[in-house]
């Protein structure tokens, strides 16, 4: 039973404003990126600049081998990660979910252990760069986030265990079939719905990464786009000092508008793609929680 | 079939083989990822010396600790962390709850999709654009605050990244922004899981809506927020770096408030090369937040054995 017609026009103002509340930051973010430098700086970011111009848009533009690297870069991680994590994940979940298997409740312990424990941020860094050498790397930006702790896992396990019925895996072995031929013929094509869920996340993750590039690179032309929006906004001059687009624009460079245009850049594609993956991107908080 | 015995066990595992063939990378994976850094720990009872190595380092026992806990840095930075997580995790179920049951309310379903997309936004965006959205709000030189809206309340333009007494509130904000639509998905999934007879039967018996939300939404969405807030005070001892980090940009003297375990780990490592008092922190953090985890899902195995994590 809803509530009654004047108690819904109250809960639509209330939601209205909750919506405004969390959608007003990107207006003035985007407002502000299309605002021309000098407005800016006389009369501030504003909702409705003075003075409309796309000259930070234009800076970047020149800047085009700069934010085409990044782009590279970030494009290149999300996909390579997702692909690659998405992979391990299911390989070590699946037999995890087989009650048949031997020594399950050791290997299970050992893979949801590090769930519980956290060697530290000290230990992990000092082993990717002293041990593996991945500093400066592209490794580095992808490794560290192909299988974070064993959350993911739990979830994969969690659904071959209910959604997959062990007859079926069962005749199939019966019939003849061997273990991988079983997981990719018939499990995998079963399970595309968790795998979308946890692909979705781990592209998240991965778009939006940029500690793994903040602490293990320090070359730029490594910086995925969040790694460059993060040394911009400490540093406005970055772009300009480090010369990475080649193109040297004399003085008077948009640098208020641009950090919030290259932040525009930034959140563009996700926001794009949102409506599409919304759903799966709901379903997977929820499974996540109801475990 | 032998039935005991080293042949039958072997043969066992032979007829696993792919099993555990499939395994390999992501456990291999994990113990380099994992495993190997919980070795590391012994970093932090030794003296780095990089020039003879890790293991080669002088054994100094609890010193780095002595020497943390001497400092009033320790203090700071888990008041910081534990005050900080604490009423994020009240503030946040609360807000999320509240929001949940009355997105449940909303008849029109489009209406409803639409509110719930927007206020999941903002979980999706990282904290390095978050950066971005305050300081366009809140730059001293060119933020919407000091030349737009102070100015209109007649209020003197304020230099944000200097004064820490606002940002508790700041970033409790910021914070409370990002996470709401997460918790509101978690909890109103909870909501529209009940039965709608409830309900009924209690239009009938004569309860209003405030009584019915009082009795039935809230006690039998209990179980979900009774894990959501053990699972969040588990980790109470770990922040989410990139508020603490990114949002004050860094600066030095908002550091008495925003500074927190995992930005004084991160400093230590990266910025003053203190490696051993950082691996110190870092230990301190995981021993205390492996403790916390285990305390609480022993709590919640023991009010309902299905909610617990193991």
């Amino acid at each position: 039973m809803k509530t009654n017609d004047m108690n819904q026009v109250a809960v639509h103002a209330i939601f209205i404003l909750l919506a405004a509340f969390c959608l007003i930051p990107f207006v003035l973010l985007f407002m502000s990126s299309v605002s021309s430098e000098s407005s800016i700086v006389n009369n501030g970011y504003s909702f409705w600049p003075k003075e409309f111009s796309l000259e930070a848009y234009t800076y970047l533009w020149s800047q085009k081998s700069a934010m085409f690297n990044s782009y590279g870069i970030t494009i290149l991680i999300t996909l390579i990660g997702t692909f690659v994590g998405l992979l391990i994940s299911a390989l070590l979940a699946y037999p995890l979910s087989r009650r048949d298997l031997p020594m399950r409740s050791i290997l299970s312990f050992l893979v949801f252990f590090t769930l519980l424990f956290n060697g530290g941020l000290v230990p992990t860094y000092l082993i990717y760069t002293e041990v593996f050498h991945m500093k400066n790397t592209l490794l580095a930006l992808i490794v560290p986030g192909l299988l974070t702790n064993g959350f993911f896992i739990l979830l994969i396990r969690t659904f071959f265990a209910n959604s997959i019925p062990v007859q079926i895996i069962e005749s199939a072995y019966i019939d003849g079939a061997s273990e991988f031929k079983i997981f990719i013929r018939m499990i995998l094509p079963l399970s595309l719905p968790i795998l979308a869920t946890i692909g979705l996340m781990l592209t998240i993750n991965y778009w939006n990464d940029w500690f793994n590039g903040l602490i293990y690179i320090t070359e730029p032309q490594l910086f995925s786009i969040q790694n460059l929006l993060n040394r911009m906004l400490v540093n406005i001059q970055f772009l300009q000092q480090n010369n990475l687009g080649g193109q040297n624009m004399a003085v008077n460079l948009p640098m208020n508008a641009v950090r919030m245009a290259m932040a525009v850049v930034g959140i563009l594609p996700l926001i794009l793609i949102y409506p599409f993956f919304q759903k799966y991107f709901v379903k997977g908080l929820t499974i996540g929680a109801v475990k | 079939m032998a039935k005991t015995g080293w042949a039958a066990t072997f043969k066992k595992l032979k007829r696993y083989r792919a099993l555990f063939i499939m395994m390999i990378p992501g456990l291999a994976y994990l113990v380099m990822n994992n495993y190997l850094p919980m070795f590391g720990v012994v970093i932090a009872f030794k003296d780095i010396n990089y020039a003879k190595g890790i293991l080669g380092s002088d054994w100094i026992g609890f010193k780095n600790f002595e020497y943390l806990f001497k400092t009033r840095d320790a203090f700071v930075i888990t008041r910081n962390t534990i005050l900080y997580n604490g009423s994020f995790i009240v503030l946040n179920t609360t807000f999320a709850i509240a929001v949940a049951i009355l997105l449940n309310e909303v008849r029109n379903k489009l209406a409803a999709r639409f509110y719930q997309s927007v206020i999941l936004l903002p979980f999706l965006i990282s904290m390095v654009i978050v950066g971005y959205l305050v300081l366009s709000m809140l730059s001293a030189e060119s933020g919407y605050l000091n030349l737009n809206l102070l100015p209109m309340l007649g209020i003197e333009p304020i230099s944000w990244y200097f004064e820490p007494k606002y940002w508790p509130y700041i970033l409790t904000i910021v914070q409370l922004w990002k996470a709401t639509g997460y918790l509101c998905v978690i909890f109103l999934a909870a909501i529209v899981g009940i039965d709608h007879e409830y309900y009924e039967a209690a239009t009938i018996d004569g309860a209003g809506k405030w009584h019915q939300i009082r009795s039935i939404t809230v006690p039998l969405i209990a179980p979900t927020i009774t894990i959501m807030t053990l699972l969040a005070i588990g980790r109470i001892f770990y922040s989410d770096f990139g508020l603490f980090y990114q949002v004050p940009l860094n600066s030095g003297p908002l550091q008495p408030v925003t500074d927190v375990i995992d930005t004084y780990v991160y400093r230590g490592l990266m910025t003053l090369g203190d490696i051993g008092m950082s691996s110190a922190a870092g230990l301190y953090q995981s021993l205390v937040g492996f403790v916390l985890v285990l305390l609480s899902n022993y709590i919640v195995s023991r009010r309902n054995k299905e909610n617990a994590l193991f």
